[in-house]
């Protein structure tokens, strides 16, 4: 069992940060959340549908930004984009796409294959793919590796976006800091299972850490 | 409507990224061209086996591309995990397999179109028999390899030798459509297009066809998530 007992009710509009040491389960919790893996046993709903009986609906509200882009090399921005809102049934394209790429600051490279992008100006773009819908609800996992100051500043901005428009946010990371400053709660997670969960409002930096290692140390 | 409809932008993705890249056209062509000059020196047949083994050399020659084809329609999801986008559509999960056959259907078709008349000339075939019927053995041939050959590609492009189980899990399970289809062309080819043993061929090549379109519909979305 890779993630187990797990009973969590989020808020719409709550930002949750997931922390956890390597191999915590975080990522596949992410993956069981927005309905990539069907968990082996229990349920995971989704403003009262259930994930998996109702995927489809429940898939078009959700926006993933992962570790990989889920973008195709050999095809330009536009027509990355094109085929994501397409599958995502975003209307009006021909505004949409221009309006988001400019969101991320890719406007001038619009016709540009993917493959010739550089690695911040794929992230930027991925970032571009998981919101063209203006989904619900948004899962990130460790979506600030990596990348340049650029884009860190682009996916500050939309993440703070979502927040001011009350959409749920769940985020995998490592970083304290950013946990801190972004969320509402902190889920601590450690081999497999939520060891804290608990509002940011009561935290500060030490005590996170200090709270991280009793909780990790203390399921050894 | 709206299912075929993502089907077709799955089919449209994969178009025009074949047309930047030409990766899988170009090889599956020059492919299906190097099987033609081997045979052709290999059996250097009289006009009497040539009569015999066109249908089949044309048929080995469009399989072996085919596959080619095959390989590359998985792995081009595995590219920065775009599969992975694909599952997290709202779309149901057999879309991507239909997707994925309508576009390697097209891809093959057009090299059996190059191909073709190059084997017949090659082979200083003539050719006999109606075009039509000719045309919907080659539609339901291709269909019945692509539709197995695409399911098992979907299974195989997580394993490390992705190209060499393709061809091993998918030629054992073909065979009927091998048969049918080379014994069909040949039918035609003899100007006996719509004979009753023709009809028979095409009726093994139909059912085939349907089998293998319901069983990948009912199987894909747990094939995805292994």
């Amino acid at each position: 069992m890779i993630v187990e007992k797990i009973d969590l009710n989020l808020d719409q509009g709550t930002f949750l940060t997931i922390l956890g040491p390597n191999g915590a389960g975080k990522t596949t919790l992410l993956k069981i959340l927005s309905g990539l893996v069907p968990p082996t046993s229990g349920v995971v709903e989704f403003n009262g549908r259930n994930l998996h009986e109702d995927s489809i609906q429940v898939r078009s509200r959700i926006g993933v930004i992962s570790h990989r882009p889920f973008l195709y090399e050999s095809l330009s921005a536009w027509e990355n984009l094109y085929f994501y809102g397409r599958m995502y049934d975003v209307g009006d394209l021909d505004r949409r796409i221009p309006e988001i790429l400019g969101q991320v600051g890719l406007e001038l490279f619009a016709r540009e294959p993917v493959g010739n992008f550089s690695r911040g100006m794929v992230q930027r773009l991925s970032i571009a793919r998981a919101i063209i819908h203006d989904p619900e609800a948004l899962f990130l996992d460790e979506p600030f590796t990596g990348l340049d100051q650029q884009a860190t500043e682009i996916l500050s901005s939309v993440l703070g976006r979502f927040k001011t428009r009350s959409r749920t946010v769940v985020m995998v990371t490592h970083n304290f800091e950013q946990a801190l400053a972004l969320s509402d709660l902190v889920m601590i997670l450690n081999r497999g299972r939520m060891v804290y969960l608990g509002p940011v409002q009561e935290l500060d930096l030490t005590l996170l850490k200090e709270l991280y290692r009793r909780a990790v140390e203390g399921d050894r | 409507m709206p299912f075929l409809k993502k089907v077709w932008y799955i089919t449209w993705k994969d178009i025009r990224s074949e047309f930047r890249t030409k990766e899988t056209m170009t090889s599956m062509l020059i492919f299906a061209l190097l099987v033609l000059v081997i045979f052709s020196f290999a059996f250097n047949p009289t006009p009497t086996e040539t009569k015999r083994i066109f249908p089949g050399i044309i048929w080995v020659g469009f399989f072996f591309a085919g596959v080619l084809g095959l390989n590359r329609s998985f792995a081009r999801e595995r590219e920065n995990d775009c599969l992975a986008g694909l599952m997290l559509a709202p779309v149901d999960r057999s879309a991507i397999y239909f997707g994925k056959v309508l576009g390697n259907s097209l891809f093959m078709l057009v090299v059996e179109l190059v191909t073709l008349p190059v084997f017949i000339v090659f082979f200083d075939y003539s050719v006999r028999g109606s075009l039509v019927a000719l045309g919907l053995i080659f539609l339901l041939g291709t269909f019945g390899f692509v539709a197995v050959g695409t399911f098992l590609s979907a299974l195989a492009t997580n394993t490390r030798t992705s190209e060499i189980l393709l061809p091993i899990i998918l030629f054992p399970i073909i065979i009927p459509v091998v048969i049918a289809v080379v014994q069909a062309t040949a039918s035609i080819f003899a100007g006996a297009s719509w004979s009753a043993a023709t009809l028979l061929w095409v009726k093994v090549l139909v059912a085939y066809d349907v089998i293998f379109l319901v069983v990948p519909f009912l199987l894909f979305e747990y094939l995805l998530e292994v």
